[in-house]
């Protein structure tokens, strides 16, 4: 079990190191002068300040070390959860800047990928070898998990956003508010955020529940299901075994889509002008903040890695096969 | 099954949310801003609010200089003079000598009073090369703070209608805050505690939004007889097209200050959605377009190029195309309808190119360039094939429609020329150190003199690095002691400053340095739910700007705060 964890501990940081160090390559290796562009828009016209100012952000951003020192105080910066100095929202850390948007992501992501895989595959278990709901359901569910996280966002802003008119289009909170903990705030909140989570939820939900109604079909047509049923073991039984058995392939299936879903958020989030981590890297790309940038796909990666690797554990946990085939091994 | 109704019950707690907070906005909830006391604007921030120092051009949260610090004057674009602000009155005592008295009984927000030693210490602020009017210092001599409330500033060289510009543009800063700051902090501050005289104090802000509140105790609700009527002014950052429309037509917001594409639809069909005139170009002009030529590279170097360049591109197709009329074609001065006074209109019937394919045909024939190898582009005199590419930033819809149909225009006279979009901070910065064949650039907005573009045309020395001004790199001393000479005359002395400004537009319209295009609009596009009497053509209607954008609040643009009435 343990040497098991430690292999994949060590698959993981492997991928952190390589995804850290293409994180860091990509920005420098962009063309463009980040704190050239920033004093563009300063407009400093006196050529010897520009160069003295052109000094002073180099400095302060570290830009003016050679390039492996860079890499190596990045790591540096990185393991003390410094990610240096946002150009857009100069002088704020980058990370503080992350932590305002994460919550906004998470509210959004966590509750749509964890109910529309519940509830998707339960759906399907209910809905596999079912007439009626195979011919009419399911090919809903078919368009649905082929939809783009995009388009399906546009449609649903446009019809119960600007038509119905009975939520907000746009943003996290109304404008008309400050954020402060009271019911008007809140319930403001929830409005803002239920089409986003409506968009993500609706597109995961249609391919959990496509992949666990093949995966019963599957199930109901094995050995010791045709066995159950001679044995005159009620369908519910059957079904009940046929469902443990289908959910682990689901399982591995979360974490194969994971990285799917994080993009289609990050989409939702643009077409909703949500205040989160989609939102905030189209503001990092427009004002060329390459170190905003790089922390966010950084954070990103942690978040995906993270996540994968509790899946990984959880399949162990669940799985005992695979529990057995560990201790087996290693005995 | 079971489970499927936790989705319904989020589905109901939104629902009910959403009833909640529908009216919510309308109550006068501790939490948030009552509607009928609140103007919405957008269009003005390109990012969220960071920063709060007058003296970091381009970074402060719009408002910043206008709303919170006050200038000197005001500058009134439709009469052409100066109203004092923070001043009461002035006067030129020597040729070289200006003496401003300031108004009595302004305070700081912190109580101070406003004191003639805080416009010295601002002035002084400019020693500092980082300081973005650092170049005053290379026409003062001194200023001086001869009593509480007079300063006198002594010109070394007499510049009236720049130093004018500085004056109604930059803002007083308090001495005792400023006075003694280190460069860096200058510069690096982001000054979030404002001490500021003006009649909006910061509210608070979050990353889409900067909001203002207004300041009961202005000194100019009595002085000037003006009452800043929204008690809240939240300023949105700029979202997409698509949402802010949706918002317009939702009344959400007030005043966009943004080029919408197809918005003369919205305008012609939804009565409640107003701009300044009613009809075409339904906007007031900002600033000038301008086709910039790098004058350092061949044939470009080459005025009857230019000149054939010039007259090759048929201006109304791209202001019915891309722009649908929202646009006026640019005199070929390229200054704005408000300069009419310094517009030598008979030189420019004789010298100032119009559309002609046929007459660019003739030019480049003249001047030797001829298609030699049959390609359908014309050769420089030497035999070298021509290959120019035109640049303007990648997302910029309406400058890239219009960059492809120059292209065009251009093509179809033999000139080779191509549109290529890049980003915009890469084309900034190869603007900047001179590595481009032509570009679009609008980076002078209106202002008190047309000195200011003059000064932007054909500013001498061209350094390595030209970050806001002659970014052809052209080079004519004649034309720039010309404008120089500009500079000096006094700052009321129209038929003086048009005499210099004919011989300039005669070595312009003979040369090119650039080449006008359109005049940008001035986008204002407002709505009449919350807020109506937006200025207007109309008669009776208020003339003023309102246009929130950096350096309009000081041209005007504060009174239409004053002058817009709520509804209801």
């Amino acid at each position: 079990m343990w040497r098991y964890i430690g292999r994949k501990l060590f698959v993981y940081l492997l991928t952190f190191v390589i995804a850290v160090t293409i994180n860091w390559m990509i920005p420098r290796f962009m063309p463009g002068d980040p704190v050239r562009s920033m004093l563009a828009r300063a407009s400093v016209g006196n050529p010897e300040a520009l160069e003295r100012m052109t000094t002073y952000y180099n400095e302060v951003f570290g830009l003016d070390t050679p390039l492996y020192q860079q890499y190596f105080s990045f790591w540096g910066g990185l393991l003390r959860g410094d990610l240096g100095v946002s150009v857009m929202l100069y002088p704020e850390p980058v990370t503080d800047v992350i932590l305002r948007a994460v919550p906004f992501t998470l509210a959004v992501l966590l509750p749509a990928i964890l109910l529309s895989w519940v509830v998707g595959n339960h759906f399907g278990a209910f809905a596999a070898r079912s007439k009626i709901l195979d011919n009419t359901i399911l090919p809903l569910g078919y368009v649905l998990t082929a939809t783009p996280y995009m388009w399906l966002a546009l449609l649903l802003a446009w019809s119960l956003g600007v038509v119905a008119g009975v939520f907000p289009v746009a943003n996290g909170y109304s404008f008309s508010l400050r954020p402060e903990f009271t019911w008007l705030f809140i319930s403001d909140l929830i409005s803002h955020w239920f089409l986003p989570f409506l968009s993500m939820f609706v597109v995961a939900l249609g391919g959990w529940a496509i992949g666990m109604r093949n995966m019963i079909i599957y199930e109901l047509e094995a050995d010791y299901s045709n066995y159950l049923q001679a044995l005159g073991a009620p369908r519910r039984l059957v079904r009940k075994y046929a469902f443990r058995n289908a959910m682990l392939p689901q399982i591995t299936g979360l974490a194969v889509q994971l990285g799917t879903i994080i993009a289609g958020s990050l989409l939702t989030e643009i077409v909703f002008n949500y205040p989160g981590l989609g939102t905030l890297i189209i503001q990092s790309l427009n004002s060329r903040d390459f170190f905003l940038l790089q922390g966010i796909f950084l954070f990103v990666v942690v978040g995906v890695l993270i996540a994968n690797f509790i899946i990984d554990i959880v399949y162990v946990l669940v799985d005992p096969r695979t529990r057995v085939q560990m201790t087996g091994g290693s005995s | 099954m079971r489970s499927l109704r936790i989705p319904a019950a989020l589905a109901a707690l939104a629902i009910t949310a959403t009833a909640c907070s529908g009216g919510g906005g309308n109550e006068e909830g501790s939490g948030s801003y009552p509607r009928s006391e609140t103007l919405y604007t957008t269009g003005t921030a390109w990012g969220p609010p960071v920063s709060w120092n007058p003296l970091m051009k381009g970074q402060y949260a719009p408002g910043t200089i206008g709303l919170a610090y006050e200038t000197l004057f005001l500058y009134d674009p439709n009469e052409g003079e100066y109203v004092p602000w923070l001043a009461e009155s002035d006067e030129w005592t020597a040729e070289n000598v200006h003496e401003i008295t300031l108004r009595e009984g302004i305070t700081w927000s912190d109580g101070e009073p406003l004191v003639a030693e805080d416009v010295v210490a601002t002035l002084e602020l400019g020693q500092f090369g980082s300081v973005s009017y650092s170049n005053i210092w290379n026409f003062i001599e001194s200023a001086e703070a001869t009593d509480e409330r007079t300063v006198t500033v002594t010109f070394s060289e007499n510049r009236p209608q720049e130093w004018m510009n500085w004056v109604y543009l930059n803002p007083v800063l308090p001495a005792h805050i400023w006075a003694d700051m280190e460069e860096t902090a200058l510069t690096d501050s982001a000054n979030e505690d404002i001490v500021a005289t003006g009649p909006y104090v910061y509210e608070s802000h979050t990353d889409d939004r900067m909001v203002w509140e207004r300041n009961d105790e202005w000194w100019g609700t009595e002085a000037l007889d003006l009452e800043m009527q929204p008690r809240y002014i939240v300023d949105i950052v700029n979202a997409s097209n698509e949402v802010t429309m949706n918002m317009i037509n939702q009344g959400d917001i007030d005043l966009s200050n943004n080029f919408l594409p197809g918005i003369d639809q919205i305008l012609n069909s939804n009565p409640n959605v107003t701009s300044f005139y009613d009809g075409p170009p339904y906007m007031k002009s900002a600033n000038t377009a301008w086709l910039v030529p790098n004058v350092t590279r061949a044939p470009l170097d080459d005025a009857a190029f230019r000149q054939a360049l010039a007259h090759s591109i048929d201006m109304e197709q791209i202001i019915a195309g891309p722009y649908t009329d929202l646009v006026q074609a640019a005199s070929p001065t390229g200054l704005l309808p408000e300069w009419d006074e310094y517009i030598d209109q008979e030189l420019v019937e004789q010298e100032g190119f119009t559309f002609d394919a046929d007459e660019a045909v003739a030019i480049l024939e003249d001047a030797g360039y001829m298609d030699e190898d049959g390609d359908g582009y014309v050769e420089t005199p030497d035999g070298e094939p021509i290959a120019l590419t035109l640049e303007v930033p990648s997302g910029w819809t309406d400058w890239m429609e219009a960059a492809r149909l120059i292209a065009g225009h251009a093509q179809a006279v033999g000139i080779n020329i191509e549109a290529q979009f890049p980003e915009e901070d890469l084309l900034s910065e190869n603007r900047n150190s001179g590595e481009f064949d032509l570009v679009i650039n609008n980076e002078r907005p209106m202002s008190n003199t047309p000195w200011t573009y003059y000064d932007y045309l054909f500013q001498l020395p061209v350094n390595e690095q030209q970050t806001t001004v002659n970014f052809g790199r052209y080079e004519n001393e004649e034309a720039w002691q010309l404008v120089e000479q500009l500079a000096a005359v006094p700052a009321d002395d129209v038929e003086g400053a048009a005499e210099i400004t004919s011989q300039i537009q005669e070595i312009q319209l003979a040369e090119l340095p650039a080449i006008p295009l359109w005049y940008n609009g001035l986008w204002s596009q407002s709505t009449n739910e919350t807020w109506t009497n937006w200025p207007s053509e109309q008669e009776g209607a208020p003339q003023s700007a309102a246009t929130f954008w950096n350096g309009w609040l000081e041209m005007g643009a504060i009174y239409t705060l004053a002058e817009i009435e709520p509804v209801g």
